[in-house]
């Protein structure tokens, strides 16, 4: 037992894992990114081969994930910018939730044009 | 069981913790009474229930910083907090300042968090002696007004409680230094500007923050460390900048 009691996480505990980890899962995609361009310098066929791959469902639902990741890792790394940066702004909690809810949007306005 | 939202409660359930870090929470059955504080509850098990029971208070009155613990999770001021906005279902549990090692019971040893202070300059360096006159201070200039929004502290302890850093690296300053640093490095007084700035911008120093503002969000005063500890990381980029271009 701890003699400490964890206290209540807050929105920007929340930011600050949400850009953690989608750092390290877009780390971990670039692999698999480099591999399929790597199919397009070995001709035609495998990279076209692949690319009707991509347009299952089922793969369209995993790019929508990785457009959110995408987005919501870069406006929260624009985030951390301006905090260190430039002046300071009371209104951080506001911009954290701005940044996820157009990353969101982002998301959604990508899996509706792909599907 | 007594609500904190019943009209007439009368007993609370007060979980405390007891021992050293390997300690546990002891029960124990406190009356409920109006405009009661958590410092009050404390104070009626020591006095009526248990004389063992080891805490600190001194002013009672939000002054001192020497009574903070945490309450329901969250660190606090006892002697500031009432019973009725903290107790859940009757239920209060009272523990010592997480981050800090326990000494016993409710009382933690906070020699590291004041060795942070010294690590991070946060004494006052003056340019003058005491036969020279007073520097005249602007209140309108904006390194005075910087000094003003973090100067407010009374070293409690419970941003270094609440911050998530500290839990992963002991060695991390933590907020409140930081943030006395940020008023020194504002105060056009001091000496040792470049020496402070040194002292923060290290492995365990301002950089470390990852800006959860867990500080702000439970400082007493309403400070705003984060706020500080970014203009550290502000006057710690321009001085590496400053080294590099040699300007």
């Amino acid at each position: 037992m701890s003699a400490g009691v964890r206290p209540r996480r807050g929105a920007l505990w929340l930011a600050a894992l949400v850009h953690r980890l989608s750092g390290v899962a877009l780390a971990a995609f670039l692999p698999l990114h480099l591999l399929v361009l790597g199919l397009a310098i070995e001709g035609e066929a495998a990279l076209d081969g692949f690319l009707r791959w991509t347009e299952m469902p089922i793969v369209k639902i995993a790019e929508t994930g990785l457009v959110f990741l995408l987005a919501v890792h870069m406006l929260g790394g624009l985030r951390v910018l301006v905090l260190e940066n430039l002046a300071w702004s009371e209104r951080q909690k506001t911009f954290a939730t701005v940044a996820a809810g157009v990353s969101v949007l982002v998301a959604v306005g990508f899996v509706v044009r792909a599907m | 069981m007594p609500t904190s939202n019943d009209a007439t409660p009368t007993e609370l359930d007060v979980r405390i913790w007891r021992g050293g870090e390997d300690g546990a929470y002891a029960h124990y059955r406190v009356p409920f009474r109006e405009s009661q504080t958590v410092l009050d509850v404390v104070t009626f098990v020591q006095r009526h229930l248990d004389s063992t029971l080891s805490y600190r208070f001194a002013c009672r009155v939000g002054m001192c910083g020497s009574c903070a613990m945490t309450v329901n999770g969250a660190p606090r001021w006892t002697c500031r907090t009432h019973v009725s906005k903290v107790a859940e279902d009757g239920v209060i549990t009272i523990g010592p300042l997480r981050n800090l090692p326990v000494i016993k019971d409710l009382a933690c040893d906070m020699t590291e968090f004041f060795e942070k202070w010294q690590r991070a300059k946060g004494r006052f360096s003056p340019t003058r002696s005491r036969r020279e006159p007073f520097e005249r201070i602007s209140p309108e200039t904006p390194k005075r007004k910087a000094v003003d929004a973090g100067i407010e502290c009374i070293n409690c302890g419970v941003c270094y409680s609440a911050c998530e850093v500290v839990s992963l690296r002991r060695d991390y300053l933590g907020p409140a230094a930081l943030n006395r640093a940020w008023t020194l490095v504002n105060d056009t007084r001091d000496a040792e500007h470049d020496a402070r700035i040194a002292a923060v911008s290290g492995d365990a120093g301002c950089h470390n923050c990852h800006s959860h503002q867990s500080c702000v969000d439970h400082c007493p005063k309403q400070l705003s460390p984060t706020a500080s500890i970014a203009g550290l990381k502000r006057a710690s980029v321009g001085a590496a900048w400053r080294r590099l271009t040699g300007r």
